[in-house]
Order: structure tokens, then sequence, then C-alpha cells
């Protein structure tokens, strides 16, 4: 599989899950888990583009795809415009959920550059957010969704 | 102290800005206690009791220990040494030794090199168990025949299975009943809940290369845990690190001390090698310390005119398996009512009792949404049998700024009658209230919060906060606190409060926070206290060290220090701008004048912020916050849903020193309390199983359940908090809950006095109605239960007590 | 940390090969799809197996296509595939935007969201829990938390997508060691929380059929406390026809989340069946509905109040049915 643009070739146990070869072998632990049974979307990555939740997520299911983590949203030094908006609006207090929020948002983004608020607060219904009340995260992603549609 | 002033307006203080720490959270690179990967670490489990209630006759963990891979395993008389969190509840041991007292109590530990071997070792675990009754409810516990949780011998429980009591009595209430004109008398009942931050608790422990024990957990309460580790594990206190790591989510659920944390301290004594212990999400259900279950009963006494002559209010606290922080708790749930009204003559009887339930603790407001919820809504079901409306109502009975409550409570700043107005005003409250289109409704509640504790946990005049503040030659400023940001942005308002003083930005300071090697003592993120407490610490320290660096340019540019500033980065001549020197500048100047700049700051709450009888102890702080909040609901009649569909709150918090972040705690509390008032429930089913100790059955509100909130900030300068500020955060939750209820109530006629209001509770209400019925659904009865004999108080003078 | 147990994981490349080696294997293997559903359940040991045959390697189980009159889809296509799908009928892309959360419907697929496990909340917790209730019928206990008295499992029918594709009279093929078959989907389905699928363990979804009939007008409605994540607690698909005279001369009414099957409410259809379709009707189909209901309490809510809310829903339903269309 290729992990943020970089191959990797790993020797796992099968029935380790994405989540735990992510965290702990390839210690890209910005992925977090809340419930490790696919409830609050904290271990949320992107495969294919696609955001999917790697607690539930077998390695063999990602034989030769593509899977993007948090690690792997800014384009090098430079943060992506969520990364930005979540930072300027207070959209992360505790940051625990932040990293499956921010991934989720970025596939809308690519799939849905101007989304409505309903697009947004459908996307992220499956990210659960215990500090902020979800208000600044959806001005977050309108921002983010606003500055990227502006931006040359 | 020379010419600076607090507050001048550097800009800092009071302007919107993102979090300081925020580039770890949005990029994955906070560290979080299970993100920790030290090398050679073994991976510990627990082994939870399967049993409510039950004797441990014996415990063989001969196979367990043999299968290969297991470095370690642990049970209760390896960690003999009883604790708890407060001093008056010694009561429990990192791991069961005679008995389990509820479903989830761990009574041993493995370590093992990975997570499956430590699960296959728990597996070979023989506990022989001697199964008991168990007793689940607040009635039970209160029964005389029901078998003894905790027995006399271990020194917890007073009778039956009470934990503690309480029986106050502040000026004659009968003489207050005899002169109202209306009495109104309601039963309550509040389920609990629990903080279901998304973080599950976990701790690493490790002995550091100088030899020390090392401990990294997810904790609001460095302090507590660092105190509890050397008496459990009989080692002293230096020769123990404790390090709170990023904390995801808190809420008070991580301000106890956790059998894993101990555990994993003594499993790195034992294995010499790094342990992590990581929770799993049902463990946190029954790790727990979440919101009491309470049953309530008040009686209030009114004037035709609708003032209150006299309150009694009772309170029965289902506390749990344990003390943790219940005798608090239980006093929590009589003390601030008179802190939002004056009330003359107040009565109060409380007791909190042992069941075979997991632990209840502190959760976000700990001890006063569930009698916040009772008086809210009782004070609205007065106002409709007196004839007044429910503004009306509170307007006539709200508590004066600078004055005493009738049980010894010192206010000082106090909007609440601005909270009032400002939301009435943005709702257009009396336009909607029992107007709107059947279906829809509008309710109102007000309510006040603590900034901080009056007292620290362990009795001891030593300061609650302090705060140290290092230069470095570049001029660059470092914080150190022990204060613990668990997502509230306590280390963003440290930043800022230092930033003001010394004309720096806030992004521009480096924070150290809760490290007990590096940081100077706080008491730890609980209670709303850190803004408070440590920002004046933090405020001292930074005048200290403003102090110093003018005096070295004083001295530098021969000109009274009185006519300098630090603004913008740089210490500049009042009324001769062009003659100044830069901060980096200044530093050198203070540093060659007068040596290492260190300056440190502390703070201690005032002498005699509590009366004089057993109990007085809780609820003084020294500011409230107050807060008063509007809902608007749609219920949908045939289905018994309730959409929120707006949420107004004003919230007194003295001064916002950063109004986004201010607004991020009052968003948050209006997510939670929606969750507590509508869906959230800590229940259990026969002997005592969790109902569902997954995020899938407890239900947290998800962003479709969230209406828009419109946030108003009452900015009353509170004569003793830094720049101002009191708290924010805790007390924003308790109005939403009896406000939704009194929504409802207007949008369908019906009285739920029972918390969730779920859709079956109000079609039940509703089909109650629809028969003739009164509506309402609620407790009935109350235990039988003789409260001891009332200890009587006398109001202080400048109380609403003095004057009847 | 909640592991997974130990397991073998196997990659068939075609669905001949995949059942047979869950005919070879018998208990001990079992299908993995999504997986949303099974590695919960196989994290908190609900079932004992040790193989997963993933079926990510077998090329002809994705897609949507039209044929004639009948839609196919492939068995493994996304719930998110489905809900995106202008081929579907809408009410179909409606249940399976309904299921869980959309990043589980990014995930969990229609084969897998048709054999979805019935859930109990006796069942559904970790291995703690149930040792500490002692283990469920289901869970290879003796005796069923939910009514004690009788020896049989009342795990609930949890599939958004069951209810609405019976009601669509839509079809299953499976492949299995002894060959391929199609069958009416309602006849999968078995009112057993434990047995509650009638094909054999090596017999393998591989893509349902749905007829496209535009004369039947079709909608879902389900019952959940929150709006994502939650299963459904009661699930309502109606599809019926009316002549030129408002008389229905066809109806379907399933309810799901009721039994541990989707439960063909027939009273409910035969009052409505030759009549005119209006509020009368309705009232009778969702009072014959709410007789035939009987949920236990072994979900969210309490079973009185699903109950309750059955002619509700049912009523609801077919009320948006006979909604005059909204002229644009």
């Amino acid at each position: 599989m290729r992990v943020n643009g970089e191959p990797q070739e790993l020797l796992v146990r099968p029935h380790r899950t994405l989540l735990e070869v992510l965290r702990e072998d390839l210690g890209l632990t910005g992925t977090k888990h809340g419930c490790e049974l696919g409830e609050c979307g904290a271990c949320t990555v992107l495969i294919d583009g696609k955001p999917q939740l790697s607690c539930l997520t077998l390695p063999a299911q990602v034989v030769g795809r593509e899977v993007t983590t948090i690690e792997g949203v800014a384009d090098g030094g430079t943060l992506h415009a969520l990364q930005e908006s979540f930072g300027a609006l207070n959209a992360a207090q505790c940051g625990y959920c932040t990293p499956g929020m921010i991934v989720t948002a970025a596939a809308l983004l690519e799939r849905e550059p101007d989304p409505s608020l309903d697009q947004i607060r459908h996307a992220l219904g499956g990210n659960m957010c215990r500090c902020t009340g979800y208000l600044k995260i959806l001005e977050a992603v309108q921002l983010a969704a606003a500055q990227r549609v502006t931006a040359p | 102290m020379s010419g600076l002033a607090a507050g001048r307006g550097h800009g800092a203080v009071g302007r919107p800005a993102g979090r300081v720490d925020s580039h770890g959270q949005v990029t994955g690179r906070a560290v979080y206690a299970d993100d920790l990967m030290l090398p050679r670490t073994v991976i510990a489990k627990l082994l939870r009791s399967p049993h409510a209630h039950a004797r441990i006759i014996g415990i063989d963990t001969a196979a367990a220990a043999a299968l290969p891979g297991v470095q370690a395993v642990l049970v209760g008389t390896d960690l003999p040494v009883k604790y708890g969190i407060l001093p008056v509840s010694q009561d429990e041991n990192a791991l069961a030794i005679d008995k389990v007292r509820y479903v989830g109590e761990p009574v041993a530990a493995v370590a093992a090199v990975d997570p499956e071997t430590a699960d296959a070792a728990l597996a070979l675990i023989e506990v022989e168990y001697e199964r008991l009754p168990d007793v689940t409810s607040i009635e039970a516990a209160l029964d005389p025949t029901q078998p003894l949780i905790h027995g006399d011998d271990e020194g917890a429980g007073i009778g039956a299975n009470v934990d503690r009591e309480a029986s106050l009595e502040f000026g004659d209430v009968d003489e207050g009943f005899a002169l109202a004109d209306h009495i109104q008398e309601d039963t309550f009942f509040f389920q609990g809940n629990t903080h279901a931050a998304l973080e599950p608790h976990a701790t690493v422990a490790s002995l550091g290369d100088d030899g020390r024990l090392t401990v990294w957990s997810s904790t609001q309460v460095p302090h507590y845990l660092h105190r509890i580790l050397a008496k459990v594990l009989e080692i002293p206190a230096g020769q123990i690190r404790v390090i709170a790591t990023a904390v995801g989510g808190g809420f008070g659920g991580k301000t106890d001390i956790f059998s894993h944390e101990i555990v994993a301290a003594r499993l790195a004594l034992t294995t010499g090698r790094p342990v992590k212990i990581t929770l799993t999400r049902e463990d946190v259900f029954y790790a727990h310390r979440g919101r009491h279950p309470v049953l309530m009963w008040v009686r209030t006494g009114f004037t035709a005119d609708g003032r209150i002559t006299a309150m009694s209010f009772r309170s029965y606290l289902d506390g749990g398996a344990y003390g943790s922080y219940g005798a608090a708790s239980l006093l929590y749930t009589g003390q601030l009512q008179t802190t939002t009204y004056s009330i003359p003559r107040y009565r109060f009887q409380g007791v909190r009792v042992f069941t075979n339930k997991p632990p209840c603790g502190p959760k976000r407001g700990h001890g006063t949404p569930q009698p916040r919820f009772a008086i809210e809504v009782h004070l609205d079901k007065a106002a409709a049998a007196l004839g007044i409306d429910p503004v009306t109502l509170r307007r006539r009975n709200l508590v004066k700024p600078f004055s005493h409550t009738v049980n010894h409570l010192r206010v000082t700043s106090c909007g609440l009658a601005e909270c009032l107005d400002a939301v009435v005003a943005a709702s257009s409250f009396a336009d909607k209230h029992t107007l709107l289109p059947a279906g829809r409704g509008i309710g109102l509640a007000v309510g006040a919060y603590l900034s901080g504790a009056g007292f620290p946990i362990y009795f001891n005049d030593m300061p609650q906060s302090e705060v140290m503040l290092k230069v470095d030659r570049g001029g660059g400023v470092t914080v150190f606190s022990m204060a613990a940001d668990c997502g509230q942005g306590s280390t963003t308002m440290l930043a800022t409060v230092v930033a003001e003083v010394l004309g720096l930005e806030p992004a521009d300071l480096a924070v150290v926070t809760a490290d007990t090697d590096l940081t100077p003592i706080d008491l730890g993120s609980y209670s709303s206290r850190v803004t408070f407490m440590a920002g004046n610490a933090a405020l001292e320290a930074a005048q200290r060290l403003l102090e110093e660096i003018l005096e070295a340019v004083a001295a530098e540019l021969g000109v009274d220090p009185d006519l300098l500033s630090a603004e913008d980065g740089s210490i500049i001549v009042d009324d001769n701008p062009d003659k100044g020197v830069t901060w980096a500048e200044a530093v050198q100047l203070a540093m060659a004048r007068s040596g290492a700049l260190v300056t440190s700051g502390s703070y201690k709450t005032p002498q005699g912020l509590a009366g004089r009888y057993r109990g007085a102890g809780v609820g003084p702080t020294p500011a409230y916050s107050y807060t008063a909040c509007v809902a608007e609901v749609t219920c949908d009649p045939d289905t018994g849903f309730v959409t929120v569909d707006q949420v107004w709150m004003a919230h007194d918090i003295g001064k916002a020193l950063n109004p986004l972040l201010s607004i991020g705690q009052i968003e948050g509390s209006v997510h939670m309390a929606l969750g507590e008032v509508l869906m959230e429930e800590q229940a259990f089913l026969r002997n005592g199983l969790h109902r569902g100790p997954s995020l899938l059955e407890y239900k947290i509100p998800t962003i479709l359940e969230m209406p828009p909130v419109q946030s108003i900030i009452i900015e009353t300068e509170d004569p003793e908090g830094p720049f101002g500020a009191k708290e924010v955060g805790q007390g924003a939750l308790l109005p939403v809950i009896p406000a939704v209820v009194n929504a409802v109530h207007d949008a369908l006629g019906i009285r739920v006095d029972e918390i969730p209001l779920r859709p079956d509770t109000v079609v039940t209400a509703l089909a109650d109605l629809a028969k003739g019925g009164s509506g309402r659904v609620g407790p009935t009865s109350l235990p039988d239960h003789e409260f001891p004999p009332l200890f009587r108080v006398e109001p202080p003078a400048d109380s609403p007590g003095a004057a009847s | 940390m909640m592991r997974l147990p130990k397991l073998a994981v196997s990659s068939p490349a075609t669905v001949e090969e995949a059942a047979g080696l869950l005919a070879e294997l018998g208990d001990r293997a079992v299908v993995l799809s999504g997986g949303t559903d099974l590695i919960p359940n196989l994290k908190r040991h609900q079932l004992t197996v040790e193989t997963v045959v993933l079926l990510g390697r077998i090329d002809d189980l994705d897609g949507i296509r039209r044929e004639g009159d009948t839609v196919h889809i492939g068995a493994r296509t996304t719930l998110r595939e489905v809900v995106d799908s202008d081929l579907v009928p809408p009410v179909v892309a409606r249940a399976a935007g309904l299921v869980a959360s959309p990043t589980i419907q990014n995930q969990g697929t229609i084969g897998g969201n048709l054999c979805v496990d019935t859930r109990c909340f006796w069942l559904n917790v970790p291995d703690l829990w149930r040792q500490a209730a002692e283990p469920c019928l289901k869970a290879a206990g003796d005796t069923c938390w939910v009514a004690p008295a009788k020896q049989h499992c009342w795990a609930v029918s949890s599939s958004d997508l069951a209810p609405v594709l019976v009601a669509l009279g839509a079809a299953v093929t499976l492949v299995g060691a002894g060959g391929a078959r199609t069958m009416p989907l309602a006849e999968l389905y078995v009112d057993d929380g434990i047995d509650y699928l009638a094909k054999s363990p090596d017999e393998i979804i591989t893509s349902v059929a749905i007829p496209i009939d535009d004369g039947l007008r079709a909608t879902y409605l389900k019952l959940r406390r929150r709006g994502s994540v939650d299963f459904p607690i009661l699930g309502v698909a109606a599809a019926i026809r009316g002549d030129e005279a408002g008389i229905c001369t066809e109806a379907n009414i399933i309810l799901g989340a009721v039994a541990s099957a989707p439960l063909r409410a027939a009273e409910a259809e035969e009052a409505l069946l030759g009549q005119p379709l209006g509020a009368d009707s309705i009232a009778a189909a969702a009072e014959a509905a709410r007789k035939l209901a009987r949920p236990l309490y072994n979900t969210d809510l309490t079973s009185r109040y699903r109950k309750r809310m059955v002619p509700v829903f049912v009523k609801r339903a077919l009320e948006e049915l006979i909604a005059p269309p909204v002229l644009a």
C-alpha cells in the first residue's frame, strides 16, 4: 500500500487492523481511536480518497491502495486550508477527534469544493466530537472551502 | 509595583484568537498518552469483575504468570494501601482485595510483551468469587435489611449503605413557609450520565535514566496523581515524576485517580520496563466518576407577588461503589441554590448512598446540574401557579451583587440580571412564551457556577496555584504551570495573560505545563479554577518580571520606571515613542543588571470565604459565573422527538480573555447539556450490568443534533479575577437542561420531571394528558429515610436571611 | 485496546473458490465484505472463527447495472455507490443513505447490509459484560435474557435495505459450493435471531436484482435516536400501487427491526388492497401493523414505545406515498 504518498511494504499479522498498523508499525499516531468498534469516527483515514474507519479495516483490504492520514494532509510544511481554519477558529479543543474530522472534511472538499452547511453536517455525521458542540467545526470547514475556492 | 497597569490594553486580552497549541492538534503531532511508544514497552491489562457484588475467595495467577511473554502479574494484595481523592474517603484499592463492588472493578493486572499475550494471560487468571446480593438503587441502599457494600471495619459508610449525609438549616424555614401565600412542592429525578471524553484514559509509566519513576497519564490532576502514587507505592514523591500528556477531553472524567494509573506505575517498577495501559471504551464506562443519579424534593414558599420566603431541598444521591468526590458532590447538590436567588431561609438535607455500580464523581457542573434542573423547572411551575411569567418571577428573586447568601457564600460580581435580560431580548422570549403554535415551545432557566473551589481538596495553607516565568537571552519567555490543558484552553489562557502584561504576542510564548518535575503547583483542571487561580498566579509572575525589566531599562535610559510601558514587543517611554528598547534588548539589560530572569507568582483564595459549619467548605469560590439560557424546541407529538431549534446563552464570565475560546466553552457546554437532557444515560440492567457500555448505545449527540447557539458574553469585570475574568465552561451547561424541559412544557403541556427526556417519556406523558391526567412523568415518592437532626446556622448580616 | 482474535485471512480470486473454502472450513470461517458489522462482532468475541474470507479480490461482485426492467447490484457494491447511483430506485438510495454513518457507507456493502447480523443488547457487548450476564442463547448460552421463558433468540433484524428490497420484490443470487441459485430476497430471511438467514454457510450472496416498476410507489422511514450512526429500532418500507381511481391494487408493507427478520405486515396490506387509498384505509393498515408487531426490550428505547411507533410510521409512510405530487 501507499501511505501518505510513500510506498510501504509491510509484513503484518493479518488480524491487526489498519489502525494498529498505522499507529504501532508506522508510527503514525495522529490517527486516534475512541471506541475501536466503528462508532465514533476518531480513527477515520482516507482510503483511495474516501473516508473509512481504520479500526474496521484489515491490512489485506488496503493492499495496493492509497491511505491518507492526518500526517499526509499538509503539503510538506504548508498546512492544508482545513488545518489552518481549524486552528484559527478553535475548531479543535482537546484535539482528539480533529484528525478524523479533518480528513473527512478534506475528502468532502475534494468532492464538493463549495459544500452547503447541510452537506457538511451530513458528511461529518459519523465523527463525534465531545468538546466543541460542532459549531466551530462547521465554520472551519466553510472557511477552508471559501479560502480554497478563492485561492489562486 | 511600578507604573505598569494590568489590563492597559496591549491587545492580547479580549482578542478572539485560536489556541496557541493548535498546531499539534491539527497536524496530529499532539502526543496523547497512548501515542507514547517507548522502546521495550510492555502492555498491561486489567482483569475486571464480572460480578456487581461478591467476596473474593481466592485468585490463582500461576498459569497466567507462567505464560511465555508475561512479565508480571499483580493482584490486590500487591497494592494494599487504600486511597481516595478526598481525605475523608480513603476507600479504594487499586485492585480489589476482599470484595468486588461493581461489574468492571479491576481485580488483577498483567503486563506482557504484546496485547494479545496480555489478553491470553488475563483469561488464565482464576478468581473464585462468592456472590453476594447486589444493591443497585437508592431505595435498596437505604433499606437496612440489604447487605452492606462497605463493612464498618473498612471505615466507610455511616449506617446501612449511607456514605455521607448533610442536614443544614439557615434561618427559620418553617417560619418562612408560614409567611408564604403559595407553596410549591415537587419531586424530580436526574439520571446519571458520563463524560464520554473521546480519548479513552491511558497511562505510560517507566523508570527514567535517573532511576526515578516517570508516569505519563491522561489526567486533569497531575498533582493529585503524584500525591496518591507516593502514598500507594510507598515511595517518596521526590522519586516520582508525573506528566499529564495531551488530554483528549476531560469534563471531570480524568480528575480522579484510577486503578490503571497506579497499576502501570507499580508494573514499571516490577518489570523495569515501560508499561502502557490504555482503556477500552467499555473500561471507560466502568471507570466512570460521572454524574450522580439524584432524586430530589424541593418545597418553596412564595408571597403572592412571587418573592421566595423559604426553600427546603432534599437530595438522594446514588454514589456507586466508592466515595470518590462524593462527599463534595453531595454538598454541591445543596449549596448553590442560594447563589442565583435571594432565598431568606433555606434548608438542605442530603444523603449519598453506596450502590453496586461504577463510582460516580464530578462531571462538568459537579453536583449542580441536578438541583439546577429541579429548581428551574420548579420555579416555572410556581410561576404558572402564581400567574406570574417566568422571567418576572426570576427577576423578583435575583441574588444581589456583592452580598452574602443565607448559607454564607460570598457573592461578588454578578451579571445575572444582565444575562437574563440579554437572552430574553435576543430570543424574543416574551413574544413566544405560551404563544408559539402547538408543538413548538420556548423555555428559560438560569444558573451559577464556581470560578474554582474555594478550598483545596486536602487542607493546607499553601497557594492553590503557582506560575513561574523564565526568560532566555533572545527574549523568549517560557511559562511554567502545572495546569493541564484538557481542551479547555488553559495553555492559551496562560500565554494570553502573560503576553498582555509583557506586551508580547501569546503565540510567541512557550508554555510548559503539567509536569511535576518542571512546573510549580497547580491543583488541577477541575471546578473551573484554572483561569481564576493560575491566571492570577501568571498575572503576578508577569508583573514581577516586567517590574525587573522596567527597572533595568529605566536605569539604562535614565528615566522613571513609571514612565515605561511594554507594548508590541518593545519597552517604550510614554510620551516619547522614539526613545525605548526592544523587548530582547530590555531582557538583556535586566539580566546584566540582576542575573537570572526568573519570576514566580502565586494565588491563594481570600480568607473568610466560608461560613462556620460542617460542609461550609463546599460551595465557596472567589467568584461565581452566571448564566441565563433560552431554548426553543419543536416537538413531534406522535413520536415524542424533541428537536432543539435554537439556544441563546448569556454568560457572565467577568471578562473574556479570549472570546473565541470562551464561546467554544459555551457551545461545548450546550452540546453536553443537550445530550444530558435528551438522550444520555448511564443506566443499568439487572445485576448492575451497564445498559450499553459503548458509544453506539450511549447516545452522544452527533453534529446532526446540534442546533445553532447564540452566545452572549456578559463582562462584569470581577475585582479579583485576572483582568476581571471568571470561569467559563461549566456554568454554561447548567441552565440548558431545565430550559429545554421548560420549553417542552410550553410546546406540549406536559411536565417531565425526570431526565433524560426521552421520546418514549414524552409519548407516555402525552398519553396521560390525553386521558385527562396531569401529563406529568416523574418520581412519585421518596425513600423512607430519616435525616440527622438539622444543624442550624445563623445567616450572615448582609444576606437576605438577615432582613427576615 | 480491543484486539481482534488471531485470524487467518484468505483472499480467494473467484466466488467459486470462496464458496469452496467456506464449505471446507464450515463454521470455522466467515465472509468479510465491508467488515463494518463483522469486525466489531469479532472484536467482542461474539463469534469464534479461524479464518475470514475476503471478497476483495473477486472481480465480478462490484457495480450497478440495468438490464431491461431490472437493476442488478453486485453484492460488494458499497452503500455509498448505491446512494450515489441514478440507476437504483430512489427508495433504495434513500435507505442506503440512512445506514449508520456516511463513513460506514463508504465501507459497508449492500451484500453485507442484507446479511447484517441480528442485534440485541444482551449480545452486542464485549466479553466481560456477556460473562457478567451469563452468555445468552445466541452467545452459546442456555437462556435468552430478553424472554427467558422460551428457548428462542429474539435478536433484531437491523438491516435498512432488507425491508425496502423485500417490499420491492427483489431477488438475490447466491453462489455456494453446489452452484448458484436465485431466490426472492424475502425467502432469505428466517424469524430466528440465531439462524436468521436461509442459506447454507458456504453460500455467498453475489448480487441483488431489483425490478424497476415506476407504477410502484415506495418509501422507507427509519426510527433511530440520532440522525446518524444508529441502527434502526423500527423501519417501515412501503411500496404500493394504485389504479386511476385511487384504489389500491398492490401493497407491500415490510417492518424492519421489530423481529429477527423483515416482517411482512400482511394484514396491513389487506387493509389497503381494493380500498381507496385515503385516510380510512391508511388508518386501518396502521392499526393492523401495530397488532402484528411485537418488539421486545432488546434494543434502544422501550418495546412499548417501539410498538406505539409502528402505526405512526406506517401511517406516515403511506401518507407520503399518496400525497399528490408537488407541481414544480
